[in-house]
């Protein structure tokens, strides 16, 4: 097989997949949120409610799409798509099996957390370019809060890469095949980075209880104000995929992978990948979110240190045990 | 026979595909969706009233300062990166500098702290 062919038939393969499972994905929230609820969630469309998302992708289709008058018409409408895009393009690189992967890059993780971080950018667009209050405050909010996170996030990340002297992504799933998954060993670096690389990601990706930009009691809908039908759903969409492929990157760096016993590694991947999908919105729907302050404390006073110890740890124990 | 920047491939390609499918989306939506446009459509939301003045006005400097905070320490992990992966052939040498370096910083984070920059509310 060419290289091209290669390329495109993985590419084409991922972004199909993931598309899917985000779909499948805002059903299965749907559920679990109703169920967390009392409720039974979608029932009607498709056997359980399965085709629930893909109603709700034609009824958006309908709807009218609303520029206000004040705003950038460019920038209002370049927003939605660039978030989609950054969102989907994590998904590169991101090892789904040994040999399901569509680029190995060298520099992996350092393209997983660029690319992820350029996230910030269409929120501000969207924020500026609506010229609404809320939707400006809402973009100040998320921006200061996601560059704030960011810093753990690459703290975190960095210690799997001390730990296994490699920025590849499969070298580094590879090394906790062969010697332990880094959770488990060694766990007083592993899990207090696990714990800190969730904690950044679920503020990256603006979940509850760190969804502050979007705080619908305070900002209506923050950025995505002024937004409607499917620029709205793409927004909607973007936050998705970042959690889903966020926790697929979590899976990959701290727990191990494909790695597993008895299934093939992509079963493993999928399940480690979804467990922490759903834990992330098992969250969401059981705790409250900080207040604005609360969250900047909390990042900078606690998380940073945190992070800077975790990484002179890490090499400490790299330089002695080897 | 494999040029480096071939790894590169199936990033151009997901980009591309998901650029299509990211404007062909909206595209889709504009083309089959209603246009009723009304004068109050055209307003910005601000809670049922006609919107007063611009929406761009100054802000807090609370979010300078976070922004020059970013830079500082992520400026701290790309030098940390290149570090991380050459960590081994540099041995206790290696882990001494970059002792320093970490160290720099964090008496950083701490005069911030002591000034207060990172109280949200004063």
């Amino acid at each position: 097989m060419t290289d091209f062919t290669h390329g495109a038939l993985y590419g084409g393969g991922i972004i199909t997949v993931i598309m899917t499972l985000v779909a499948l994905a805002l059903w299965g929230e749907r559920k679990m949120a109703a169920r967390m609820q009392s409720r039974l969630g979608p029932t009607l469309v498709g056997p359980f409610g399965l085709l629930q998302p893909v109603a709700d992708v034609l009824k958006l289709l309908q709807k009218e799409d609303i520029v206000p008058d004040e705003a950038d018409r460019v920038l209002f409408n370049l927003a939605p798509p660039l978030g989609a895009i950054g969102a989907l393009a994590v998904a590169a690189v991101v090892p789904f099996s040994a040999s399901i992967i569509g680029a190995d890059l060298d520099a992996g993780v350092l393209y997983l957390l660029a690319i992820g971080a350029l996230g910030v950018l269409p929120v501000f667009i969207a924020g500026w370019g609506s010229n609404n209050k809320f939707a400006l405050l809402g973009a100040m909010r998320a921006i200061a809060q996601s560059v704030s996170y960011e810093v753990p996030l690459v703290l975190a990340a960095l210690v799997p890469v001390i730990l296994t002297g490699t920025m590849k992504v499969s070298a580094i799933v590879e090394y906790q095949a062969q010697h332990h998954w880094l959770i488990a060993w060694p766990f007083f670096l592993g899990v207090p980075a696990f714990v800190l690389f969730m904690l950044a990601m679920l503020a990256e990706s603006n979940r509850i209880p760190f969804d502050i930009p979007e705080a619908e009691s305070e900002l209506v809908a923050g950025i995505t104000t002024e937004y409607t039908g499917m620029k709205f759903a793409l927004f909607y969409m973007a936050e998705y995929l970042h959690t889903l492929i966020a926790s697929a990157v979590a899976a990959a760096l701290f727990l191990g992978g494909w790695d597993g016993p008895f299934a093939p590694g992509l079963h493993w991947m999928a399940a480690k990948t979804l467990g922490l999908f759903a834990f992330v919105y098992w969250v969401r729907w059981t705790l409250l979110r900080f207040r604005s302050d609360q969250l900047m404390a909390l990042c900078w006073r606690w998380l940073v240190p945190t992070g800077v110890a975790l990484v002179l740890g890490a090499a400490l124990w790299v330089v002695f045990v080897g | 026979m494999e040029h480096p920047l071939t790894q590169y491939l199936p990033i151009a390609v997901v980009f591309g595909l998901a650029g299509v499918m990211a404007v062909a989306i909206p595209f889709l939506a504009g083309v089959l969706g209603p246009r009723t446009r009304t004068v109050m459509k055209g307003e910005a939301f601000e809670g049922g009233n006609a919107p007063m003045g611009s929406a761009r006005q100054r802000f807090a400097v609370k979010f300078y300062v976070v922004a020059l905070l970013f830079i500082v320490f992520d400026i701290e992990a790309v030098f940390l990166y290149p570090w991380a992966v050459n960590f081994r052939a540099l041995g206790w040498f290696g882990y001494a500098t970059m002792l320093v370096f970490a160290a720099t910083l964090v008496v950083g984070l701490v005069y911030v702290w002591k000034k207060g920059a990172l109280d949200w509310e004063s």
